[in-house]
């Protein structure tokens, strides 16, 4: 169906991808794998029109194309879905779908017909999407199915999915993975771009790893394992689960109690909840998403107003108190929402590092920046946590997703912390990148820092926490110790609310 | 190949040379559709020119020697400027923090009012220059500060949008300026011995010094408001505030992540922008007319606008953007004489040159400019979730 043979991409200062070749074949899941910045999604965005090969062909359906933009590659048949969901949130679903291919009766926008053409979509696919609601009140999960029917209502057969589950909760996963399915199942042929090594193994065919914008190898998911993927990604040995001594817990650090939060729409999702974090050790929470996730760690935070209830953070009475109060009881803060608040996507990768801290004495004198210090501290956090960039200075939206997160996770696990709170740490990490991430939280817990980890990723929060509880419903439904949590119990926690 | 098509290659070559050029010189890349919307509002208004059966070159040189042609006339066009730098600061101010402060006509009156107040106070008389006159500028900055900082206050308490809260501080401030200052019973601002209405004329002390007599008066505010853009360019570019009014402009969520405080940036933001339009009218109070007319600032406000626009909020730009501008306005009335153009073409003109920065893609396709940063005043594509 697809084939792309040498091609080779530069930005300033970085080969984003080195005389790579694939093939994608009729009704194939082909798995694109690779470390963050490794030009997996600048190889995709090359297929699908957004930028120009330097140099390479490609071909759909074995005839040479050269995109000028997207609008051609959809008019041959090619569909992406974005890391970045490319939504209008105050937009209908229906509005969102037809955008750019509007149907039109007269002078008018056709909304019955695209209605009608959007559910015929979503009941052959079984993609479940209203087309009255509005995209902005729907949930991550919702808003990819409503992505992916917008690619298939302009009759995409090559489907490019940028790592469309790393925003999905593991049920939501489970039900994409069923569209994705019956999608080849029909015929479709879809490239996939995840970092979850255990969805490559469970859906792909065959699998390509790049690295360093090269093609390091191509393989099938019979003959490899997760360990020799991560292996071939990353080019060393990678430890899944960090080795962590026993928990030494001192004062408390956290102490949260029967906190009520609404939410964006006036929804009360957090009910009555308690929690205490102390000194030394890491309290993870998980739950499905939606659960009060949000609004909790917000409201812990300074974001958010609590309607009742009270949080108390160093012996202090931190209820309604601003983020930068917070902020500077030595309170780090890695936000859920990447592109909404952990950065400002038009600044320089250096001004981003200091995003919270411009205004401590160190980066700022007498009112006037000190960019000479900013762009200093910059290299050595870059340094130290990896980021893959030519330069301090550039707009950190040139850099790749993951990077962009190593970036915020730099900035929030440095400076004199007593406690942490951290939701999705290390999503869109490559497993490298997640490991690192790990050692370094359990370093500061070891450290003495309290470490409130929210995470969608089971995984995560069984190999990192000292205790675990499980929020539902804006109540903290039970709490494990992590030593004897089990997948099984956990899982049936958050789907019940119930202790088996 | 369409014949069309062939001019454009031709212009597009010819136009990469010139980029080259520019930008090793002088680093205008940022501003070249302003340049080519400028150079392309001329083009269509010599097609005009010539319609009405003058010749353009005839009219343009004519307006080029009403403009720059001698010395009175170069010091008409910089006094005519002046204003225009504050109206455009107050824009472009604004603008850094995300906010559209289209309020400049309502704050340059509310700040000539005040300074025009204050300057006619009887104790006025008794003070130094060196007092006085700095008086009657912080009392005009101050009213243009507050006329600004309501819509500021509006939005940040009640979610109000400042492109409606100020529009319609445009008409409160007008409708009641004109009421005080014709307004025979009761007296409130007006003049009583003068026939026009005006407010009483300010003490001598609180006049500016004039560096050029000409007309319009040159006065001193010229260099005022010239250091007022460096030192604007300065405080957005280098100092912590700045980076706090950019941040909330551009993220205001991770704004309030980061524990700024979003609201009170803003509000500061509309009360700074404000001043810089309070400041200009109190200049041309005390340096030129010497009196308050509510028709003095009309339209002033509005020149702002696009001004800031042309030069693309750069606060070093807007000086340049201003003297064209208000040389345009000074030059035309030669050109009438002369040509028998109408001064009105200078106002199509300059209607063009906005509507080309705004559509900025015409200008991009015909001149091959290739897209460097996000069009400030288009609407910014939303993305989605993470
Ligand atoms: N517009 C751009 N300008 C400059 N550099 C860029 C741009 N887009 C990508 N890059 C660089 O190209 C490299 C590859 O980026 P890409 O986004 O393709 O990585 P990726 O494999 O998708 O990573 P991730 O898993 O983190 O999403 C990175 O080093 C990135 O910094
Ligand atoms: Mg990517």
């Amino acid at each position: 169906m697809l084939e792309v043979e040498g091609i080779t991409k530069t930005f300033p200062g970085v080969v984003a991808n080195d005389n790579v070749s694939l093939t994608l074949n009729q009704g194939e899941i082909h798995c694109l794998l690779g470390e963050n910045g490794a030009g997996k999604s600048t190889l995709m965005n090359m297929v699908f029109g957004l930028y120009r090969p330097d140099s390479g062909t490609i071909r759909v359906r074995g005839e040479e194309v050269h995109f000028e933009d997207s609008g051609e590659a959809i008019s041959r048949g090619i569909g992406m879905v974005h890391q970045h969901f490319q939504l209008i949130p105050v937009f209908s679903v229906a509005e969102n779908i037809i955008l750019g291919n509007e149907i039109t009766k007269g002078a008018f926008l056709d909304l019955d017909t695209a209605r009608r053409q959007v559910d015929a979509l979503a009941e052959r696919y079984g993609l479940a999407v209203d087309p009255d609601a509005i995209v902005g009140d729907l949930s991550v999960g919702e808003q990819q199915r409503v992505e992916l029917v917008k690619a298939l209502f302009r009759d995409a057969d090559i489907l490019i999915l940028d790592e469309p589950t790393a925003v999905l909760t593991p049920g939501e996963v489970d039900d994409f993975f069923e569209v994705v399915e019956s999608l080849t199942g029909q015929g479709k042929s879809i490239i996939f771009i995840t970092h979850k090594l255990r969805e490559v193994l469970a859906v792909a065919d065959r699998i390509t790893v790049l690295r360093a914008g090269q093609v390091v190898g191509t393989t099938t998911a019979e003959t490899a394992t997760q360990q020799s993927l991560a292996n071939l990604m990353v080019g060393r040995d990678v430890v899944f689960r960090v080795e962590k001594a026993e928990p030494d817990p001192g004062k408390s650090v956290i102490r949260v109690e029967d906190l009520r939060v609404t939410d964006d729409r006036g929804v009360e999702t957090v009910s009555g909840f308690d929690v205490e974090v102390r000194a030394g050790e890491i309290f993870g929470i998980a739950g499905v998403e939606g659960n009060g996730q949000r609004e909790l760690v917000e409201t812990i935070c300074g974001m958010r107003p609590a309607i009742g209830g009270r949080v108390e953070m160093l012996g202090q009475d931190t209820t309604g108190w601003s983020p930068r109060k917070i902020h500077e009881l030595g309170v780090a803060h890695v936000p859920e929402n990447r592109s909404k608040h952990g950065v400002v996507a038009q600044y320089s990768i250096a001004d981003n590092l200091v995003l919270n801290r411009y205004n401590h004495r160190k980066f700022s004198q007498r009112g006037v920046r000190n960019t000479a210090a900013i762009n200093a501290e910059a290299k050595e956090l870059v340094e130290r946590f990896d980021v893959r960039t030519p330069g301090v200075e550039a707009a950190i939206d040139t850099l790749s997703g993951g990077n962009q997160q190593k970036v915020i996770v730099a900035r929030e696990l440095t400076g004199d912390l007593r406690a942490l709170v951290v939701a999705q740490p290390t999503r869109g990490l490559d497993v490298g990148s997640i490991e690192f991430i790990h050692r370094k939280i359990i370093e500061l817990r070891d450290q003495g820092v309290a470490v409130l980890l929210v995470s969608a990723e089971l995984d995560e929060i069984l190999s990192l926490s000292d205790r675990i509880g499980v929020l539902y419903r804006g109540r903290l439904a039970g709490t494990v110790e992590a030593a004897e949590a089990t997948r099984e119990e956990l899982g049936l926690l958050m789907a019940t609310g119930a202790q088996s | 190949m369409n014949g069309v098509g062939n001019a454009n290659a031709g212009v597009g070559r010819a136009a990469s040379q010139v980029h080259r050029f520019l930008n090793e010189v002088w680093r205008l890349q940022p501003l070249y559709v302003s340049l080519y919307a400028i150079l392309l509002s001329f083009v269509v208004g010599g097609v005009l020119i010539s319609i009405i059966g003058v010749n353009p070159f005839t009219a343009y040189w004519a307006l080029l020697r009403g403009m720059v042609g001698g010395g009175d006339q170069i010091a008409g066009s910089l006094a005519r400027s002046v204003p225009f730098i504050g109206s455009a600061l107050a824009l472009a101010f604004a603008f850094r923090a995300g906010l559209f402060n289209i309020g400049a006509e309502g704050q340059l009156l509310a700040g000539g009012v005040t300074a025009a107040f204050v300057g006619a106070l009887s104790w006025m008389s008794d003070l130094p220059g060196i007092v006085a006159i700095p008086l009657i500028l912080i009392a005009g900055t101050m009213g243009g500060a507050i006329w600004g900082g309501i819509p500021g206050v509006l939005r940040a308490k009640t979610g109000a949008h400042e492109v409606i809260s100020t529009i319609m501080l445009n008409s409160l401030v007008l409708f009641g300026v004109r009421w005080m200052v014709n307004s025979r019973d009761p007296v409130v601002l007006r003049d009583t011995d003068s026939t026009v209405p005006r407010t009483d004329p300010i003490s001598d002390t609180a006049v500016l010094p004039e560096l050029v007599d000409s007309q319009p008066t040159l006065h001193v505010g010229l260099f005022a408001l010239v250091g007022i853009c460096f030192v604007v360019a300065f405080v957005l570019n280098r100092t912590t505030f700045g980076f706090e009014v950019g941040t909330v402009g551009l993220n205001p969520h991770a704004s309030h992540y980061a524990g700024i405080n979003v609201n009170r940036v803003i509000v500061a933001s509309m009360a700074v922008s404000g001043s810089f339009a309070g400041l200009a009218a109190a200049s041309e109070i005390s340096g030129t007319n010497g009196f308050f007319q509510p028709g003095t600032f009309f339209l002033m406000g509005f020149d702002g606008i696009a001004i800031a626009l042309l030069a693309r909020t750069n606060p070093v730009a807007i000086i340049a953007a201003a003297l064209l501008w208000g040389s345009m306005l000074s030059g035309a009335p030669l050109m009438q004489q002369e040509a028998d153009v109408s001064i009105d073409v200078v106002r199509i003109i300059q209607a063009m040159v906005l509507l080309f920065v705004a559509a900025d893609a015409i200008v991009r396709y015909l001149f091959r400019v290739r897209e460097l940063d996000q069009s400030p005043f288009k609407a910014k594509s939303i993305e989605g979730a993470v």
